[in-house]
Formats: C-alpha cells, structure tokens, sequence
C-alpha cells in the first residue's frame, strides 16, 4: 500500500515540478538544436567564436557582459581561443581601471564592459535568465535534451521583428512588434473584451538590431540574420554557463561511480541479510 | 535507560578500561551502532540516512561557499557568479548545495508521511515527532534565508514577499516586519541578518538532530507492524531485531548509493530544472516580477497560504466575529501556521489504539487521499491566484485540516482495526522462509 502511494506520490511530484514554469502566457518559442543541447552535446568551437564575433561588433553597443573575464576566452570547453589572440582582442575595449581610476585598454584578466546603455540588461547570465520553453520541449525529462529553452528564447527575439499585425494599424509607440516578446505593450485594439491580447507578441524597446551580412565571418559562413541569432545565443549560452562541459562530465563520472557504488553495497547488502532472511515467500 | 535489552561495551585492554573509566565514548558509539533495530524495516525506513547525509553535505559545501560568498547588496550576485566561473568546482559545489536543499525537502517530506502512515508519532514517540516538526521548521527558516542570499530576483521579491507576512499581525505586525528586516523595506540589513542565521541555524539543527536520534533511540524504533519489539529478555529482544550495524547501515548505504545516483544526474545534466529563471536577474527593486513563486517545497503551504481569500465564508465569519482583526491577510498567515501546527499534534489528535496504518483499512483510503492532498497543493502553490485555482486549493486546504482535525479523531472510535501479528518476529517470518537458529542457519525453516 505504501509502496504504491509513494510510487504515486513521487511520479505526481515530477509532474508538477514541471507545472511550476507553466503559470502565465503559454509562449511558444521555436526549438533550435544547438551542439550544446543534450547530455552528452558539447559547445560548437567555431560557432562560440562566430558568436563572439556578432556580440563584440553587434550587441555590445549597447548590452554588457560584465561577470564575464574576458580571459575565460580561452578555456577548453568555450570558444578556446590562443591566448595572444585574446591579448589583442582584449585591447579593443576601453576599461577604467579600478586603481588608477583612469581608462586604459584592456588586457585579458578584465571582465567585459558594464552596458553602455542604461536600460539595455547585461547578457551575462540572460540565457540562464530566460525560460524559453513552458510548452511541451520545457516540461520533465524532455529539459534533459532541449534545455530550458534560454539560447532559443534569444534566438526567436532576435529573429522575431515583423511588421505589427493590423490592429494595431493606429499604434504609436517608442517599441518595435516582435512575435515572440510577451512582456510589452499591446494596444487596446488589439485586446478582446476581457483584455486579453488577441495578438502573439508585443512591443520591445530593442530596435531590430541585426540585418543580413552585418558582420563578415572569417569562416565564410554565410551571415543571415537567423545564422548571427543562432550563433550569437550560443555564445551567450557559454558565457552563463561556461563550465557547462565540466559539469556534465562531472555529472556523468559521479553517475558511474555510483552506479558501482549502489551494485556493491547490493550484492553485500544482500550476502549480509541471506543469513536472517533465507528465501523469501511473500 | 529503559531501551531494548542487549549487549553492551565491556573494554577489554587496559588502555580499554582505562579511556572507558574516564570518558565512556567507546561505549556510547557502540551503544548507538549496535542498537537492536526491528528487523521488519522496510525501504521507507532509509530517510534518516539520506536526511543525515543532506545536513552534511548542505554544511560542508556551505562552508565552502561561504569562503567566497560576499554578503552585500552590491556584490552578492557577483560573489556567486565569481563562485560559479573562477573558483576551483565552484560550479559543482555551488549546484549541489542548491540541489542538496531540493534532495532534503524531498527527503523529509517522505519520511514525515512515512511516519504519518505509520503512526510513529503515537505513544510513546510523541517526544521524537515534536522535535522532528520543530527541525522541519527550522529547515524551511534554513532554506528560505539561503534562497536570499544570491540577490536575484525571486531571492529578493520572495524576501519581500514572506516577511511581509508578519506585517499581516495586528497591531504590532509592523513594527515586527521593520525589526525583522533591519529597515523599511528588503535591504543590505536583511541580506546580513539572514546570511548569519543561515549559516547558524544548520548547527542548531545538527544538535536537534542528535536530540531526535537520542529520543527514537530511548524508545525503539518502530516498524511497519507498529508493533512494538518484545523486551523481557535479551533473548527475546534478539528475535524481534537484528543490530544496525551492519544490516542496516550497509542496507541504508545502499539506498543513499542509488538516490545520488540520481542526484548527481539532476546536478550534472540539469541542475536548474526546479530552480526559477528570474533568480539569475539581479534582484532589482524597482522591478516586480510578474509571478512570484516560492521554491517547490514551500508550495503546498504556500497555496495553503493564498487559499483563503476575503470572499471566503469562512474568513468573512471570522473577521465579523473578531471584530476585524483578523481579516483575510492574518487568516492566511495562521492557516499556513495552523497547517503545521495540527500536523504536528497528530500525537494526540489520533484516536486510534492501532498504530500502523496497514491494520487500518479506513484510515488508508483517508491517508492516500492527504497524500494526493499535499501534490494537490503543491501544484495549485505554483498557479496564478486565480480560478479555478483557487478553488481547488481552498477545497485542498480545507481536507488537510479535516484530515487533521475531524477525520483522525473520528476514525479511531468508528474504524474496526485488522487483526495485527503478535510480534515482530511473527511478521518478519511471513515473508521468508528463514534459517532455523538452531542449526547454525544451515537449514531453512518453512513459512508457517
């Protein structure tokens, strides 16, 4: 009887563990599969670097990194970049310096600039920041292959600029529509009688920041829009979470030494009990 | 002590006798590994390993953080990103005392309705159940104050959120909600007072967890027959138990082997799959998130919490009668309160004479469905305040008091119990066909 409700009782708690992201406006955001993604998914060296690239020549007008040091470029498991590359890379930002109090180029240890503008969030930990997923690829074990969805959410932002729906054909706004942002505002002509938006998305204050061939890979890959997405929130994956590849493998050797661990202690469990036990009948 | 009778420590050699004369340490370690355990236990008696191994890993890689942690409002999400990129496995040690706090909720809620089911609150273990509510209480103090320490978002508005709670006392709500945070509002005061106690409350909790063993150690453990082990003689004793080392530590070993196993999955592969992502937003005061929503193990008190609205009868009743002093706010306050209160006087809010509820068939239905209860209301605490939701988590609310409150007392004077075995032994032998003692446990003895 126990054993039953328990069993219930902790399939139901999985469940609604899931639940818990599920409050608020179902928001449907695309799946992409990046090389990170799954237990065994390892970062796309290239297209971190690729990444690195749209953020230094796009993004960071205006968007910091701040807990980001710029020597961690060079890790395994990041971008792994030589180190003399990222001495010269580091030169390109203007840092002042915490003693002297004067500007000066930037040398590896520093971390990356704060935002230049006030109200444009640092990227740092925004991948981690964002629950992409609510819908079926964000709930239970399917997290485990998909993620929580933060590099798509980036993704589906940056590729989510549209011409606004016709209802809101009279709208002034400062913002842009983009399908894929609920937070903002949504006219009243666009709203149904209980003021539901009738509308995906809304308005964001970002103005549409990338065009096709902003930026000129050294790969050659060709630079759309959707590539500088995709490359750009993969990046930006990394630096949330740059020991993402350690982790796991430190996740799965500790997963194997417990599984030994748990035979072991089976097999002595049981050669312990034989003798107070004998067979079992019931 | 009045325990189980069985073998103590004699020291043997002089230098034995010697360390024994002046401070019986051995004794007392021996005492405690060799104590007479039921033999009957079954996979549900593993939680206090799994419990005792979380208090430790929660203080050892506290400890740790806590070497590179900076307590202010400037600098504390920044400590925990310098911890999560720089410091040696600061990642790794970071996500499991996160998780570790996941792992110790899931823990202990199993072994409360463990107990729960079999009725090891009652007599005479009412002692070791008090102090196991009074640690779960200071357990859900422990991890709400540590959830604040990062400064992000659900850390800061969730702070707002529970110590408002207090403001919701009468008259001197305030001034009590101001002296708990050190100011007006959430602030670097609070961030400093919560990461003191939170590091302080895991060693009372140590100490009350000493207590707690040293109670059920007084008294027995019980079994899933709640029948009580027989205590004439040393030898009967020894029919009914067999000592906890080595059977049950290695069988308790073995357990916590296969829930780390599935730990370190979770840590490893995803580790902030029951964590919130607004908490990796650095808190901001001048931004509200748009739903506020506790960590799971707060959740079915929490629903308990926001159950009970100004529209409800109830409160409308009692608002009316208390002259407007307790209004809706306070009602929800007391009724989150009042939630653990009652589960914590089970001892003696259970009438029945039977112990375990497997000789209980009428209590199991009514226990099965508090189980469902509580999933009930864990999952209606992560909803939006708004139907149906709240009132599936009114009615949720309103059977985990009557389960409590009506349900228990009445059962014990209507349910007619199931024949239980004479003894533990009894028991144990229906399931297996043992080795007769007799023989050297050469040779099987059939089932009776």
């Amino acid at each position: 009887m126990f054993k039953r409700i328990a069993l219930t009782a902790v399939s139901a708690l999985v469940l609604s563990a899931s639940g818990a992201f599920a409050a608020g406006k179902e928001l449907h955001i695309p799946d992409v599969a990046f090389a990170h993604e799954g237990p065994f998914g390892k970062f796309d060296q290239m297209q971190l670097q690729r990444g690195l690239q749209v953020y230094t020549e796009v993004c960071a007008a205006c968007h910091g990194l701040k807990y980001v040091p710029i020597r961690t470029l060079s890790d395994e498991g990041g971008p792994a970049m030589p180190v003399d590359q990222i001495r010269e890379y580091a030169k390109q930002w203007t840092i002042t310096d915490a003693d002297t109090g004067e500007d000066r180029e930037g040398v590896p240890t520093d971390h990356f600039p704060h935002s230049a503008m006030e109200t444009a969030p640092d990227l740092s930990t925004m991948a981690k920041a964002r629950a992409g997923f609510s819908g079926p690829y964000g709930s239970g074990m399917n997290q485990l292959f998909k993620g929580m969805g933060g590099p798509e959410y980036m993704h589906a932002i940056l590729v989510g600029y549209e011409d606004p729906p016709e209802c809101a054909a009279d709208f002034e706004s400062d913002g842009y529509y983009n399908r894929y942002f609920i937070k903002g505002a949504v006219p009243d002509t666009c709203k149904n009688e209980e003021g539901l938006p009738m509308i995906e998305g809304s308005w964001i204050a970002m103005p549409p920041p990338m065009s096709d061939d902003q930026v000129t890979y050294a790969d050659g890959t060709a630079a759309t829009v959707d590539q500088m997405s995709m490359d750009v929130s993969s990046f930006l994956m990394w630096a949330a979470e740059p020991k993402l590849m350690a982790r796991r493998e430190a996740g799965f050797v500790s997963v194997i030494f417990l599984v030994i661990l748990s035979t072991l202690l089976y097999l002595t469990n049981k050669r312990i009990w034989a003798g107070v036990k004998g067979r079992k009948t019931a | 002590m009045a325990g189980i009778p069985h073998d103590h420590y004699e020291p043997k050699t002089g230098g034995q006798l010697w360390l024994h004369k002046r401070l019986p340490i051995v004794g007392l370690l021996y005492d405690t590994l060799m104590l007479p355990t039921p033999k009957n236990l079954n996979w549900m008696w593993i939680w206090g390993i799994v419990l005792t191994f979380c208090l430790a890993l929660q203080i050892i890689t506290g400890i740790v953080l806590v070497m590179h942690y900076t307590p202010h409002v400037d600098y504390a999400f920044a400590s925990i990103e310098h911890i999560m990129r720089n410091v040696n496995g600061g990642y790794m040690i970071r996500y499991l005392h996160m998780n570790g706090a996941s792992l110790f909720f899931f823990a202990v809620y199993l072994h409360i309705f463990r107990g729960l089911y079999y009725g090891s609150y009652k007599a005479p273990r009412e002692v070791t159940w008090i102090i196991g509510m009074i640690i779960y209480l200071l357990m859900m103090a422990t991890a709400f104050m540590g959830y604040v320490l990062p400064w992000g978002q659900m850390s800061f508005w969730g702070a707002t959120v529970i110590t408002g709670l207090f403001g919701a006392i009468p008259g001197i709500g305030e001034p009590i909600q101001t002296w708990l945070l050190g100011g007006p509002a959430v602030d670097n005061a609070t961030l400093n007072r919560f990461f003191s106690l939170h590091y302080l409350l895991p060693f009372v909790i140590a100490a009350l967890v000493a207590v707690h063993i040293w109670a059920f150690h007084t008294t027995g453990n019980n079994n899933p027959t709640g029948v009580e082990v027989r205590r004439g003689s040393k030898e009967e004793a020894a029919r009914d138990t067999v000592p906890f080392w080595p059977y049950f530590v290695i069988k308790d070993l073995f357990a916590l082997a296969v829930i780390l196993a599935v730990f370190f999955a979770i840590v490893g592969f995803m580790p902030n799959y029951l964590g919130h992502p607004d908490n990796y937003i650095e808190a901001n005061p001048l931004s509200t998130p748009a739903h506020i929503v506790p960590e799971w193990y707060f959740l079915p008190f929490y629903a308990i919490l926001r159950a009970f609205t100004g529209d409800v009868w109830i409160v409308i009743a009692v608002e009316w009668l208390s002259f407007g002093i307790i209004d809706a706010k306070f009602f929800g306050v007391l009724a989150m309160f009042g939630a653990i209160a009652v589960m914590a006087l089970v001892p003696w809010l259970d009438t029945s004479s039977v112990r375990s509820g497997r000789y209980r068939p009428m209590f199991k239905w009514w226990f099965a469905l508090l189980v469902i209860d509580f999933i009930v209301l864990m999952w209606a605490g992560a909803m939006p305040a708004e139907e149906p939701y709240a009132t599936i988590s009114l009615i949720a609310s309103a059977y985990w008091f009557a389960y409590f409150l009506v349900i228990l007392p009445l059962l014990g004077v209507i349910e007619k119990p199931l024949p239980q075995p004479a003894t533990i032994e009894e028991d144990f032998n229906a399931h297996y066909a043992h080795y007769a003692p007799t023989t050297g446990g050469t040779k099987t003895v059939a089932a009776e």
